[in-house]
């Protein structure tokens, strides 16, 4: 795993086949966003893929968190946040009045910087979900989402015979991962990621990302992350923000071996950041 | 490192977004009752104030005139005033505030500022934690125990005093602490960085800086003390008292007595418990109108100390 | 270098320094001296008490009636009447001071909840004999006009209610605080997944700060076992073993200051009396309040 993470981003790439993008599953149009008087993102305009895993790269600061934070409308728990423009999740406008915001985080579901399970059991931090919104119409329903969802994040095994223990009696890389299996429950079509691995050791971090890898398959991801490696890793495309603005966005294999922008590949060249 | 991966079980429960949709609006309905019944909550606290004001008034506003100020308490009700109960009143927080305000600020000052973390501080952290729980009624008991009958210093305003003293003596400590500990470590260096002892840093930036948040605690001690009753029934204080204590002015040197100290007394809170234990509506006017007084001052010294705390808490963004 | 500060100065300060520490150390342990004492005192003055009167006879007889010719010492009754009160006074304040504090800290704005926590501290500055008059002119005459027409003048009932109004303002303020301490990730984490705010606070964040509302709860309790002047003046002074709370009934508190009205001669067993009843009365809080820190404590520590 450490040989890895020495091997060179370009060799990585190369040896990844050519991916096909699906259509389009989000596309946002001029978003802005404010924190009372700052202006914190300015005029984004992105498409994100489906079934594809979407990294958001750029330094601390950037707006790269505070976007992902749009698209399933969590800026909407901080009171001085204000987010203008259009963000569409197929062909939807999310900030419509007529969508409730309850409806929309069911289909976009999130992982935290840092791990945060509920404090109560492993079964319940996963059933939680699927409870609050029906989608279980039985304990032994109830049972089968917990045990699919679990195994989908790759924690089953290690968590099968302890599942009434307290979810935050686990290792941090455990907890990441409980939370991606809590997130999986609910079935949403997208899963945001912020700076997952951010609060993990490499080893943890590793099977976090061969978890997102194939997560792929079956839901949109994005991921923000400041580890340009882990975009180069695990996406299929990349957006680079800088002071707010979205600088470049393409297929990861063209954000890290041939940027249109100088910034970006001041970035990607370690020149600041 | 390979996973395990699982059929597609989850796939399985398509979203009916339909029901979906209609799950959505009982569980929003269910948060605006919720919502509707934490106003209700809130606010419950707000309308029996308010019905306990207009209670109150109603029964008696037609009573206060200034001869209810100025008349002893009387058999006949509409002859009876308060003079001997707010003099009491008066006297006795005066004894309190020169009691427990050194006391409690220096107890404050001590264990922010001096106290070594061991044994003993701890104990007396506790020992103040726990005195602040204790029924005010206890602390009755001890006075009467330990003050009237052990010391001897009789039913007066002095042991009514120095009982109040001790029974708001937690609330003055913990304010002093709060307030102090609000102080910025930088300014205690700035201080130490010039050569002042440790005295000197506490009595000359540490105590001035912290000045206000201390005098929120006193003035809400105080308060807490003007309304206590059950403390000062136990040691036995008079409910009917036509005269008052010894003057604290006298006119030979030098001047000042305090022969009062040691005068039976009645307070205002006892004065309308007086009043309200009496069957007829006529004294229950006079309890109210008594009532009306009592919440007045203390209502007014709650709403002071408040707003000087919130107003602090603005501004002391150090 | 030569200091300007003579040795002589230094020595006279460094003493000043010794006193005012001696001093303020005092100041300090004064409040030691105070539980000392009441410990002393009450321990004392009921043991004169228990001489008399045999510690089970104290704690079985149902009939407590001291100053009767033939006078009977159980304190059943009296706690009764006090566990009554503090029931009735817990039904109004728990219900509503926890709707209360979920309310402030999960939905009010911070305008809101900073206009209305001030508010809620006023009325815990209200003095407890002004909430007595309330309760035996204003809601038992509700009462009987409304739903309870036989209720007597003096019940338990009315003064616990008026008990509990007293200490809302208490447990909302303490249960406030323990959910605001719930972090921020929790409720993020409980509202991405799509949960409404309603949904977090109920089965999120009120769970995870569980120990510090019953803890709040737990310093409820024990503000009304220790309430004297709301009881004294409503509840009435009969001291009666029931569990009814429409019925008169005398708490401790009632109890020591009823007789303390009087005039007992002292050393008297009566006199003794009301200290072995507010040695009971320090127990009973003494355990809650332990109880309570602890619970608070131990949310500090979650995390």
């Amino acid at each position: 795993m450490t040989a890895m993470s020495s091997v060179s981003i370009k060799t990585t790439i190369a040896a990844k086949p050519e991916f096909k993008f699906g259509k389009n599953k989000v596309s946002a149009n001029n978003v802005n966003v404010f924190y009372g008087d700052k202006h914190a993102l300015k005029d984004v305009t992105v498409n994100i893929p489906e079934k594809a895993v979407m990294a958001f790269i750029g330094p601390s600061g950037c707006g790269k968190s505070t976007f992902l934070r749009c698209l399933n409308r969590m800026n909407d728990t901080i009171p001085i946040a204000k987010v203008t423009g259009k963000v569409e999740i197929d062909n939807q406008d999310i900030y419509d009045k007529a969508l409730d915001v309850v409806q929309l985080r069911a289909r976009v579901g999130m992982v935290f910087q840092k791990p945060n399970p509920f404090p109560k059991s492993i079964y319940e931090n996963i059933a939680y979900g699927p409870k609050i919104h029906g989608l279980a119409a039985s304990k032994s329903d109830l049972n089968e989402i917990v045990e699919a969802s679990l195994k989908k994040a790759g924690l089953w095994d290690e968590v099968k015979d302890r599942l009434s223990d307290s979810g935050t009696g686990l290792s941090g890389g455990q907890q990441q991962r409980l939370c991606i299996a809590r997130a999986i429950a609910v079935s949403p079509e997208i899963i945001l990621m912020d700076e997952p691995c951010s609060a993990l050791d490499p080893i943890a971090t590793a099977r976090i990302e061969e978890l997102i890898d194939e997560l792929r398959e079956n839901f949109t991801i994005v991921i923000v992350t400041h580890s340009m490696q882990q975009a180069a890793r695990v996406s299929q495309r990349t957006a680079f923000f800088h002071l707010g603005v979205l600088v470049e966005e393409g297929t990861t294999d063209t954000i890290f071996t041939n940027p249109n922008d100088s910034r970006t590949q001041d970035y990607i060249t370690g020149r600041f950041g | 490192m390979a996973f395990e991966v699982v059929a597609d079980s989850l796939g399985a429960q398509a979203k009916d977004s339909s029901k979906t949709v209609a799950n959505i609006a009982v569980r929003r309905r269910r948060e605006t009752i919720f919502k509707i019944c934490g106003l209700l909550a809130t606010s419950f606290g707000l309308i029996t104030l308010a019905l306990l004001l207009i209670d109150l008034a109603a029964a008696g506003f037609p009573r206060l005139s200034w001869d209810f100020f100025t008349n002893f308490p009387s058999r006949r009700a509409s002859q009876a005033g308060i003079l001997s109960a707010w003099v009491g009143s008066l006297l006795v927080i005066l004894t309190t505030a020169s009691i427990g305000v050194p006391l409690g600020v220096g107890a404050g000052i001590y264990l922010e500022e001096y106290g070594r973390r061991n044994w003993l501080t701890s104990i007396i952290e506790i020992n103040i934690t726990n005195l602040a729980g204790v029924p005010s009624i206890v602390f009755g008991l001890l006075a009467l125990g330990l003050f009237v009958y052990g010391l001897g210093t009789g039913r007066s305003i002095f042991t009514a005093g120095l009982t109040l003293a001790l029974l708001i003596l937690p609330i003055i400590v913990v304010a002093t602490r709060e307030a102090i500990r609000a102080v910025p470590a930088a300014l205690r260096e700035a201080a130490y960085g010039i050569g002042c002892t440790k005295w000197q840093v506490t009595r000359d930036h540490v105590l001035p800086a912290s000045l206000p948040g201390i005098l929120t605690g006193v003035i809400i001690g105080i308060s807490r003390a003007l309304g206590e009753t059950a403390p000062l029934i136990t040691i036995g204080a008079l409910t009917f008292i036509a005269f008052l204590p010894d003057s604290p002015i006298s006119s030979e040197f030098p001047f000042v007595s305090f022969s009062w100290l040691f005068d039976g007394f009645t307070v205002l809170p006892i004065q309308a418990f007086n009043w309200i234990s009496r069957p007829g509506s006529d004294f229950h006017a006079n309890a109210a109108a008594a009532g009306i007084v009592l919440l007045a001052i203390t209502l007014g010294l709650n709403a002071i100390a408040i707003y000087a705390r919130y107003k602090l808490r603005k501004k002391l963004q150090w | 270098m030569v200091s300007r500060i003579s040795p002589a100065q230094m020595r006279s300060r460094r003493i000043r320094e010794r006193m005012i520490e001696t001093l303020l150390f005092l100041c300090a342990a004064s409040s030691v001296l105070v539980t000392i004492g009441i410990v002393a005192v009450l321990l004392v003055e009921s043991w004169g008490f228990f001489t008399h009167v045999p510690v089970a006879t104290f704690l079985t007889d149902t009939m407590w009636t001291p100053l009767f010719d033939n006078p009977r010492y159980g304190i059943l009754p009296l706690l009764s009447g006090t566990f009554l009160s503090t029931m009735v006074a817990l039904c109004v304040a728990g219900p509503l001071g926890l709707t209360a504090a979920i309310y402030l800290s999960e939905f009010a704005s911070p305008r809101i909840r900073e206009t209305v926590k001030p508010v809620l501290e006023l009325l815990s500055g209200v003095p407890t004999v002004v909430f007595g008059f309330f309760a035996l002119l204003f809601v038992t005459p509700l009462l009987q006009a409304t739903i309870l027409p036989n209720l007597p003048g003096f019940n338990i009932l009315s003064a616990g209610i008026v008990m509990g109004v007293m200490i809302i303002p208490y447990i909302a303020s303490l249960s406030e605080d323990a959910l605001r301490a719930v972090p921020q990730a929790l409720r993020d984490g409980s509202l991405a997944m799509g949960a409404t705010k309603f949904e977090t606070a109920i089965k999120v964040v009120l769970p995870a700060a569980i120990s510090g509302v019953a803890a709040a709860f737990v310093l409820g309790i024990s503000r009304a076992v220790g309430e004297t002047m709301v009881v004294a003046i409503a509840a009435g002074q009969q001291p009666n073993l029931t569990l009814d709370p429409t019925q008169p009934a005398a708490t401790i508190t009632a109890y020591i200051v009823q007789v303390a009205l009087g005039d007992l001669p002292h050393g008297s067993i009566a006199y003794q009396t009301i200290f072995a009843a507010g040695l009971t009365l320090l127990l009973i809080t003494l355990v809650f309040n332990i109880f309570g820190f602890w619970l608070r404590v131990r949310f500090r520590e979650e995390y």
